[in-house]
This record gives C-alpha cells, sequence and structure tokens, in this order.
C-alpha cells in the first residue's frame, strides 16, 4: 500500500497553519499525525496525545576540550569558522556547530568530540490514531535533523500499522526544518494569510516547495481582514497555476476551540468548521 | 548598565514580534532596526521606502579537483554534515548540506580541495533618515541562514539603540539573534498556543543568560494564564497590547500601528522606559 504524505506550512507563524491542520488530522481517515514544528510543536496541545515510546535525539557533537592537555597553540581558535574559541582559546560549547575541525587539528588530542542529548522524539496515541512528534531542547542546532527523525518515525509507524497517510503540520520559515518536512511529501498546502507580511512569507513558501518539485495546493485563511490583498493572491495563484481549495473567514472560533484544547471541526459545526471540511474534500481527491 | 541591543523573540511565529519591533524603534530616539528573521523578513512591509541590496552573503564551499583526488574518503568520512560522499568511483558533493567548515580541506592528503564562495543570500538597506532598517533574505532552497544572521548583527551601530526583529522559534536562527542582546522582550498571545510556545522561550533565554520581559500581544482573546505565569515565574510583564480589529487591518496594510493610531506611541515608548527602570 502507498503511504500518502502531506505537509502543510505557511512560511509565517500565526496564520493558522496549526489549526488547519488539526482538524484536517481529526476529520481524514487511517492516518498517522505528525507534528514537524519540532522547535515550539503546539499540536499535541489539541490532541492530548498518550506518549507510548520515547527516544532521545543525538543532534551533532559539541566540542570538549581538556585543559589539562593543551598546550595554548591557538590551532582551534585559527581554524573554528563560528567563533567558538576566543583567541586565548577558551572554549564556549554554546557557539560550536559541531564540526570536527578542531579536534582533527589539535596536535595534542586535547579536545573531543561528544555526543549531545538534543532533544526527544515521542511515538503516541490519540484519539485520532498514532501520532509522532518531538521535543527540540532549548537552544538547540540541527533541527533538520530531528524533522527528518520525526518523518522517518512516521513511516514507520504507518507501515507497522497499516495506515495510508501521514498528515504533517510543519514550520514557520523556509530553512532546514521546512525543507526536512516536505521533502519527497506527495503535496504540500501552503496556508496564506491575506496580509502584507503573509503574502510575502507565503510566497517565499510556495518557492520552496516549488524548488523541490513538490505540487502545490494554496488556501486562504482569515480572507477577509483584507479582500484586496484576498484578490491579489488569487490572481497570482491563477497566474502561476496554483489550485486554491478555499477560503476561510476570519473566525474566533480557531481562538475558542484552542482554549478548549479541541480542534475547530470537533468544537464546533459552523462556518468555519465547513469551510475546513470542504477543503479536507478538494485535498482528498487531489491525494488519491 | 547599557541598554543598546533589544532582541524582540517569540517561541511562535505570528504573535506580533515584528509589529513589536517596528513600532518600538519608531517611538524611541536614535534607534535603528536589524531584522534577523532572514527566512521571512517582514519589517521592511512597514516603510514605504524600498529596500536596497547592500552586498552577498556566502560561506565557503569546498571544490575538488578530481584529476588529484585518490577517493581516498578521508573528507566524506569527516564531513560531520554528510555532505560528501564516494560512490564507486564518484565523488558526490551535496553543496546545500555543507556548512563551509573548511574540514574537507585540511584533511585531504593530497590537497585535492580548494574553496570558493557559495551564495547564500543577501543583505538589504532601507528605511528613511530617521531610522534605519537592515534585513537579510536567504536564498531559495539553502537551509542555513544563521551566517547571515551573524553579518547583519554586524551592522549595530554603537551610538544607537538597534531593535532586533529575531527569527521565530527556539533553535539556532533565534539563539544567534538573542545572544549578545542586553535586553531579550518575548511576544506572547494569552492562549494554550502563547503559553506553551512562550515557556521554550523562556527557557531559551535564560540558558543565554539575557535579561528579558513579556508583552502580552491581543489581549482579550483567551484568558489570564500568560498572566499568571509570569507573576509565579518572576518575569516583568512589560505591556499589553488590546485585540484590536484596527490593527490587525492595519497591520494587513503594512502601516505602523503608531502611524495610523499615534495614540499608541505612549505605550511603546513606555515599554522603552519600563526596561530602563527594570535594569
Ligand atoms: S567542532 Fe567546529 S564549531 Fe565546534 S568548536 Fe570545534 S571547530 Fe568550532
Ligand atoms: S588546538 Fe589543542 S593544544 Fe592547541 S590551543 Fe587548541 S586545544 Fe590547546
Ligand atoms: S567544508 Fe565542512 S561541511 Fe563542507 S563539505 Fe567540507 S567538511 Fe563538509
Ligand atoms: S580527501 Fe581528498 S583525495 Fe581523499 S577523497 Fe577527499 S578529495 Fe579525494
Amino acid at each position: 500500500m502507498m503511504v500518502k504524505e502531506i505537509t502543510i506550512i505557511s512560511g509565517k507563524g500565526g496564520c493558522g497553519k496549526t489549526t488547519i491542520a488539526a482538524s484536517f488530522m481529526a476529520l481524514a481517515k487511517n492516518l498517522v499525525i505528525v507534528d514537524a514544528d519540532v522547535d515550539a510543536a503546539d499540536v499535541h496541545l489539541l490532541m492530548q496525545p498518550q506518549i507510548k515510546s520515547k527516544e532521545i535525539f543525538n543532534g551533532l557533537n559539541v566540542a570538549k576540550k581538556n585543559d589539562e592537555l593543551c598546550i595554548n597553540c591557538g590551532k582551534c581558535y585559527e581554524n573554528c569558522r563560528y567563533g567558538a574559541f576566543d583567541p586565548d582559546n577558551t572554549l564556549h560549547p554554546e557557539k560550536c556547530e559541531g564540526c570536527a575541525v578542531c579536534e582533527m587539528v589539535c596536535p595534542v588530542n586535547a579536545i573531543q568530540m561528544v555526543k549531545r542529548n538534543a532533544g526527544e522524539a515521542y511515538i503516541s496515541d490519540t484519539r485520532f490514531g498514532p501520532m509522532v512528534h518531538a521535543k527540540l531542547h532549548a537552544g538547540e542546532e540541527a533541527s533538520g535533523k530531528l524533522v527528518a527523525l520525526v518523518r522517518q518515525n512516521a513511516k514507520n509507524v504507518a507501515k507497522e500499522t497499516g495506515k495510508d497517510l501521514i498528515i504533517i503540520d510543519g514550520p514557520p520559515g523556509i530553512g532546514c526544518t521546512v525543507i526536512a518536512s516536505l521533502t519527497g511529501v506527495n503535496l504540500v498546502l501552503v496556508v496564506i494569510e491575506p496580509s502584507l507580511s503573509g503574502i510575502h512569507d507565503s510566497m517565499r513558501a510556495i518557492k520552496v516547495a516549488r524548488h523541490f518539485n513538490i505540487p502545490v495546493l494554496v488556501c486562504i485563511n482569515k480572507y477577509d481582514i483584507n479582500e484586496e490583498n484576498t484578490k491579489n493572491i488569487l490572481k497570482f495563484c491563477d497566474d502561476e497555476g496554483i489550485e486554491v481549495v478555499g477560503k476561510i473567514a476570519y473566525d474566533d472560533t480557531a481562538t475558542k476551540a484552542m482554549m478548549d484544547e479541541k480542534t475547530v471541526v470537533e468544537y464546533s459545526d459552523g462556518p468555519m468548521s465547513q469551510a475546513i471540511k470542504e477543503i479536507w474534500q478538494q485535498i482528498e481527491k487531489v491525494l488519491i | 548598565m547599557k541598554l543598546k541591543k533589544i532582541t524582540i523573540a517569540s517561541g511562535k511565529g505570528g504573535t506580533g514580534k515584528t509589529t513589536i519591533a517596528v513600532n518600538l524603534a519608531m517611538s524611541i530616539d536614535n534607534a535603528m532596526l536589524i531584522d534577523c528573521d532572514v527566512e521571512g523578513p517582514n519589517s521592511h512591509i512597514f516603510f514605504k521606502e524600498p529596500m536596497i541590496k547592500l552586498k552577498d552573503v556566502s560561506i565557503p564551499a569546498p571544490v575538488f579537483d578530481l584529476d588529484i583526488c585518490t577517493l581516498c574518503e578521508k573528507c566524506a568520512d569527516f564531513c560531520q554534515y554528510n555532505a560528501i560522499s564516494i560512490l564507486g568511483e564518484k565523488l558526490l558533493f551535496f553543496e546545500e548540506l555543507c556548512h563551509g567548515c573548511g574540514g574537507c580541506k585540511i584533511i585531504c592528503p593530497v590537497n585535492a580541495i580548494t574553496e570558493k564562495d557559495h551564495h547564500i543570500g543577501i543583505i538589504e538597506k532601507g528605511g528613511n533618515k530617521k531610522l534605519a532598517i537592515y534585513h537579510g533574505l536567504l536564498n531559495i532552497g539553502e537551509p542555513f541562514g544563521v551566517p547571515i544572521i551573524r553579518e547583519l548583527k554586524g551592522f549595530a551601530d554603537d551610538s544607537k539603540t538597534t531593535i532586533f526583529d529575531s527569527p521565530p522559534g527556539t533553535a539556532c536562527p533565534a539563539v544567534e539573534a538573542i545572544r549578545d542582546s542586553d535586553y531579550c522582550i518575548l511576544v506572547t498571545e494569552p492562549t494554550p498556543f502563547g503559553l506553551h510556545d512562550l515557556t521554550l522561550s523562556v527557557d531559551v533565554v535564560r540558558e543565554i543568560g539575557t535579561p528579558f520581559g513579556v508583552v502580552i500581544n491581543r489581549d482579550g482573546i483567551g484568558d489570564d494564564r500568560v498572566e499568571k505565569y509570569c507573576k509565579e515565574q518572576n518575569i516583568p510583564l512589560l505591556a499589553k497590547i488590546p485585540n484590536d480589529i484596527n490593527i490587525a487591518r492595519l497591520y494587513s496594510k503594512g502601516i505602523p500601528i503608531v502611524e495610523g493610531m499615534p495614540e499608541y506611541k505612549t505605550m511603546f515608548a513606555g515599554i522603552y522606559k519600563s526596561i530602563m527602570e527594570l535594569i
């Protein structure tokens, strides 16, 4: 059985991406839920997952210096390109990017690369099925690597439990976490809010998806906060041949459902809920 | 204590970080604005003046002389980011995974590796006489924006108060933006998502050791959970910005609050004043 994967991104945060993604997760059948926003995961607040298994995520290794062996030759300072050493060869591990160059150049083996526990990855159960998520420790790097781990876990869970769909709530931005959350998926849905900044960022998100040759669909959230901008988005998508699968009006149901720790489609059957359901039907048609 | 560099950050995007950064910079004297969100810079949208390119940002990337290369695999074994692999008789280099550390060049026993510049983005400048703004743009498809943030930070002028708009989240780009600032303002919303993401940011700024306070945006949409949390944790609450549809409308059009509703200027200037009193 082919497992289909869809990632929901938006470029900019706060435009309702997680609200919409979580509703899809509640509507879809036979799925694995993925929260790939490992920096600031929020899906679990609506899903209340029961954690079944937990694994430690080791990020990139970090340099550790043994001052007793150090002869202050200055090679580490000269060769570290990330400013992790002061001119007097003092190491600031929090600036280390784990490249291991200092370990290689140190003539007396005073530096060793050691593992660093950078986060945790979880496999859980929810009322909608299995959920795969993670937590990156404060200030850690390599979050793209953690997203890749989460996605691999999701594929494994899908195989083991016979699920045929993976819905991924993606991270904001266009960098390593976003790239890791969308490479190789079947479809990307870009949620756009019609503010100038929302448009600016979502255009960049669309470009990233296209850069990796992934089919893109668009949905406009809070379309009525600026109908002029909404028109521009529709025109842009039309010109670019991007299908717009729906528009959702501004609605405080989103916040109310969040306060109640539920998805919108569970919380109410109002206009927002209806709009999301229609969008999901459209997406399902494209996915099959 | 000096208050030269203030970073505006939030765990989650879309909480109003940029709104606070722009309006704060516009409400204090002798300020400048540096937008460190190189994946999705937004501050410039609130300025009429266009952004003009200042410079390219590149990182060094290896170039392999395949005539000299003996396929010894030393570089591939060394590279911590799996940017090099040897497949049969072929050396493969994945430029987008390379961090430009220079390690492969050092380790190559036959000097088959030299370096060239790999373009990852640009830095632009804009704004006006009163308030200059700098931002960076990461190229589409490039994964790592931190080198651009590092260069951007270098544009801070010591004779001014610099407001940094940080990228969202708690990972490396946000940390790079917050590091070296004198004060950090964490922006959040009074909702479960807002509180959850705030607690993550608090962990980060506490670890970095930067003094910080909280601004609640869209006050009124949720409940008092964020305020309670701040009280329990002894975190100063610097301001509450009401959930006002007019603010949202101005925002969608790219008009700063202090321009569309000048009555808010006192509030933003007040944030700066309370920080001065706190530190
Ligand atoms: S491992 Fe690389 S980044 Fe870390 S301290 Fe050593 S040279 Fe610098
Ligand atoms: S390279 Fe090694 S010996 Fe030289 S200063 Fe660094 S840690 Fe000390
Ligand atoms: S410069 Fe560093 S990151 Fe880039 S390929 Fe060489 S070893 Fe890998
Ligand atoms: S270390 Fe030098 S010789 Fe060895 S595979 Fe790499 S480029 Fe070729």
